[in-house]
């Protein structure tokens, strides 16, 4: 990271078909805290709405202005899906004191942008909000679920040349955000790398697997049986972390927090359709007895042969307290030599 | 007379819409528009009862540990699970964690602001109030986004991350925390106290909860300067502008109850008409969707029975909002609704003196945290090293339940219907769909609604800023609202 950009950058933050849940999770955003970052980066908030005073018409009024081309767009932030419905007009979300949906606000002020982000899984695949029979006929900025398309079209580009960057998570962390908005904001185009679906390489090259404090519980295919045991949660409880793209247990959530160290499965929040897993989320589904979500990157035969041997020469130590809520059997200090 | 629409609002959760009739500077009469539909239960027909609580949380990322607790207790009701000690103290620990950071949110980042518009320029206080308030620059601000994340490690340490954690099971809590996190916790809650106790406050948080009536109230706020804290700022200013005469409703409050020790709340439930408590009946809760968007018309149901089949064209809708009414009436629900429910001394005397208002919500607010923290800390204390946090769960395939909570900004309900192990029907009253309720069949309007009937407009005013404070004063959240 070098020096921040000499002319500030101006960030529009909008919402539609979402909880409004990212933003409360980059408030979170610690050292530095978010208005620190935001000011490291040189970005000047054009509206943020949590954050900002305007509201009613002078709100509006910057929207026409930016629509107009007379305020620089360097960054628009959405959060939350595009939510089309009923019947593509859009009426499941009017923007306030205005004739337009917000999915027609959200297209003219992406064609002015330079950057288009998709903040959440919501913003850039449909997300939660497209789960079920998808009611609201929600999508994400420029993907419909796992394939190309959405609001903008797979073609889209913003003015810098870059597709939509979609930092999905559900939520999504906070430094994942700043991070990514740093990056954009200081012009670094090496710098932002991104995987197949968009997401920037910088946490999605990892899966949440890593790190995992529960690792040693995986090797040896200790399992927990109930939640708040402490063993592995792949065998039973439904967790994807081994697919799952994403450093949460690496850059850590709220101090020392992640999933599996709140002890509650991964469930792949920041994959496309996430939220439609075709089981329970909270269950793993087997087929005689073996999961069928394994590793996408390791032959079967060899991973069932590896946990059958690891199963097989598991420790007392794992296997009781995999199935406790606290360690019941400590490690044995290894003996001095005589 | 002339119709005015005011939006969009920023610093709620979500989006909202008010159209007023304005007579001689004064608004006559008021509708509320809530604008987003998502469709979470129509979402949620059809599928397994537990992912109920990975979609619900999902509704809001503000009130998210709410939606999860309710989805758990309505899951629980269903199984006749109870939560080990352990983990009804972890449970409200979280809780109290996302409805204090609420609380705080609300003061600082989304009510206070309003106060440092231009509009006031000529008061007295502008300076010293704008240059603490102001949105983004204000000193405020700048101390609050810090300690705000800090506050929330409770949540790494005990729900994994927030929002939208899984860490609240039907059972119990799914991180059995022991010496090393019970220390963590403690020193969070101690740097938090620190903070209410300088800035916010600028007195132990015991001596505040020593105010017993609004007279004990002013000789406290008389001992010092207005400027000695936030609290006290707040008060100068609510003097100044009369906001106590700002934002009035019928008086009616409901709350479900709030953290329960071994069953019984901290916070009592109940209903307080106009001075009158009662206990709460849920079974006389209704929707009525006579002017929502809603395809179904004139059958106000219980939300046992509760349908949503969204329709924009729907004759007298306003509002993808419903109307929930008790018995009938509308009701206000939120941390003022909460406390004088609970019989707490100070909420009590300022709505006998002064009735609901913008300056009686906010105070409401800020004494719950102090309140909220001191229990925080007795909860904490009471956690037993070594006994488990959560119990096993059965399956049902045939079963109704409810989950009846309080998140921050009121009353929240879950109500679920399994049939052969599916979610049939799950419906969601959220706070703001009481407090930002559309009108009913027989016309009665939402609390909003009422509250903005006489409203000043000055003369010029676009987005009237009486119109700000009154709408804030509820700390709304559209997106639970609708849902």
């Amino acid at each position: 990271m070098n020096k921040p950009s000499s002319t500030k950058r101006n960030l529009l933050w909008l919402q539609s078909g979402g909880c409004g849940g990212c933003s409360q999770s980059l408030f979170c955003a610690e050292a530095p805290d978010l208005l620190v970052s935001l000011a490291a980066a040189n970005i000047q908030l054009l509206w943020h709405p949590s954050l900002s005073e305007a509201s009613g018409g002078d709100f509006l009024n910057l929207l026409e202005q930016i629509k107009a081309g007379e305020i620089r767009l360097d960054i628009l932030c959405l959060e939350g899906s595009v939510v089309r419905g009923p019947n593509g007009s859009g009426r499941f979300h009017m923007m306030a004191n205005s004739p337009l949906p917000m999915m027609a606000w959200i297209k003219a002020l992406a064609l002015q942008a330079e950057h288009v982000v998709a903040v959440g899984t919501c913003a850039a695949y449909g997300g939660i909000t497209a789960a079920g029979s998808n009611p609201s006929d929600a999508c994400g900025l420029q993907y419909e679920g796992a394939e190309g398309g959405g609001l903008l079209g797979e073609d889209f580009k913003g003015g810098s040349g870059f597709p939509v960057v979609n930092i999905a998570g559900c939520p999504a962390h906070p430094n994942w955000i700043t991070e990514t908005l740093m990056v954009l904001a200081n012009d670094q185009s090496d710098d932002m790398a991104v995987d197949g679906f968009g997401r920037p390489s910088s946490y999605a090259d990892h899966l949440v697997h890593h790190g995992c404090p529960r690792n040693e519980y995986y090797e040896y295919k200790a399992s927990a049986e109930k939640p708040s045991d402490l063993g592995c949660l792949m065998e039973h409880l439904g967790c994807v972390g081994t697919q799952a793209h994403g450093d949460c247990n690496i850059r850590l959530w709220n101090g020392e927090g992640s999933c599996l160290r709140g002890g509650y499965a991964c469930i792949n929040c920041t994959a496309a359709e996430f939220e439609a897993p075709c089981h329970p989320f909270m269950e793993t589904p087997k087929i005689a007895g073996i999961p069928i979500g394994l590793p996408t990157d390791m032959p079967k035969a060899w991973f069932v042969a590896l946990a059958s041997l690891a199963k097989a020469a598991t420790p007392t130590r794992l296997k009781e307290n995999a199935t406790s809520d606290h360690i019941q059997v400590p490690p044995v200090q290894p003996r001095k030599r005589p | 007379m002339s119709r005015r629409v005011v939006g969009p609002f920023n610093r709620v959760e979500g989006d909202v819409e008010v159209q007023l009739d304005i007579v001689d500077g004064v608004v006559r009469e008021a509708w509320v528009v809530s604008l987003l539909y998502r469709g979470f239960e129509q979402i949620l027909r059809g599928k397994p009862p537990a992912d109920a609580l990975v979609y619900t949380p999902r509704i809001c990322g503000i009130c998210s540990v709410s939606q999860s607790i309710a989805a758990a207790t309505a899951l629980a009701s269903c199984q006749g699970v109870k939560m080990p000690p352990n983990g009804e103290l972890a449970t409200n620990l979280i809780l109290a964690n996302e409805n204090v950071t609420d609380h705080l949110t609300h003061f600082y980042l989304f009510f206070m602001p309003d106060f440092a518009r231009e509009i006031y320029a000529a008061d007295p206080w502008y300076p010293q109030i704008s240059q603490r308030f102001r949105a983004l620059s204000g000193t405020a601000s700048q101390q609050v986004f810090p300690v705000r994340a800090q506050f929330l490690h409770l949540m790494g340490v005990l729900a994994g991350k927030w929002p939208h954690s899984l860490a609240i099971q039907p059972g119990g809590t799914t991180r059995a925390i022991g010496v090393k996190e019970r220390m963590q916790i403690a020193g969070i809650l101690y740097s938090f106290r620190q903070f209410l106790e300088s800035t916010l406050f600028g007195d132990q948080l015991e001596n505040i909860l020593a105010i017993d009536s609004s007279t004990a109230l002013q000789s406290w706020a008389g001992q010092f300067s207005w400027q000695h804290s936030d609290f006290c700022r707040f008060l100068h200013v609510a003097d100044a502008l009369n906001l106590e005469a700002l934002g009035q409703t019928d008086n009616i409050f409901m709350s479900n109850g709030a953290y329960p020790i071994e069953g019984k709340p901290l916070l009592a439930s109940g209903v307080w008409r106009r001075g009158d408590l009662s206990p709460l009946n849920p079974a006389a809760i209704r929707e009525d969707v006579s002017h929502s968007w809603m395809a179904q018309r004139n059958q106000a149901l219980h939300p046992y029975d509760g349908l949503t089949v969204p329709d924009a064209d729907a004759a007298d809708g306003y509002s993808w909002g419903k109307a929930p009414r008790l018995d009938s009436q509308v009701v206000e629900v939120g941390a003022l609704a909460r406390q004088v429910v609970a019989a707490d001394p100070l909420a009590q005397d300022l709505v006998r003196q002064s009735g609901s208002n913008v300056r009686n919500r906010v105070i409401g607010r800020l004494l719950e945290i102090a309140r909220v923290v001191v229990a925080m800390e007795s909860w904490l204390g009471g956690l037993q090293q070594g006994k488990p946090f959560c119990n096993q769960a059965p399956n049902v395939s045939e079963a109704s339940g409810c989950g009846l909570v309080e998140a921050a900004r009121g009353s929240l309900g879950h109500w679920i219907k399994i049939e052969k192990g599916r979610i049939q029907n799950y419906q969601i009253i959220a706070p703001t769909t009481w407090n930002f309720s559309p009108r009913d069949a027989q016309n009665v309007p939402g609390a909003l609604e009422q509250a903005l009937v006489g409203a000043p407009v000055r003369v010029g005013e676009k987005d009237p800023v009486s119109v700000q404070h009154i709408v804030r004063s509820f700390d709304p959240c559209m997106v639970c609202t609708v849902h």
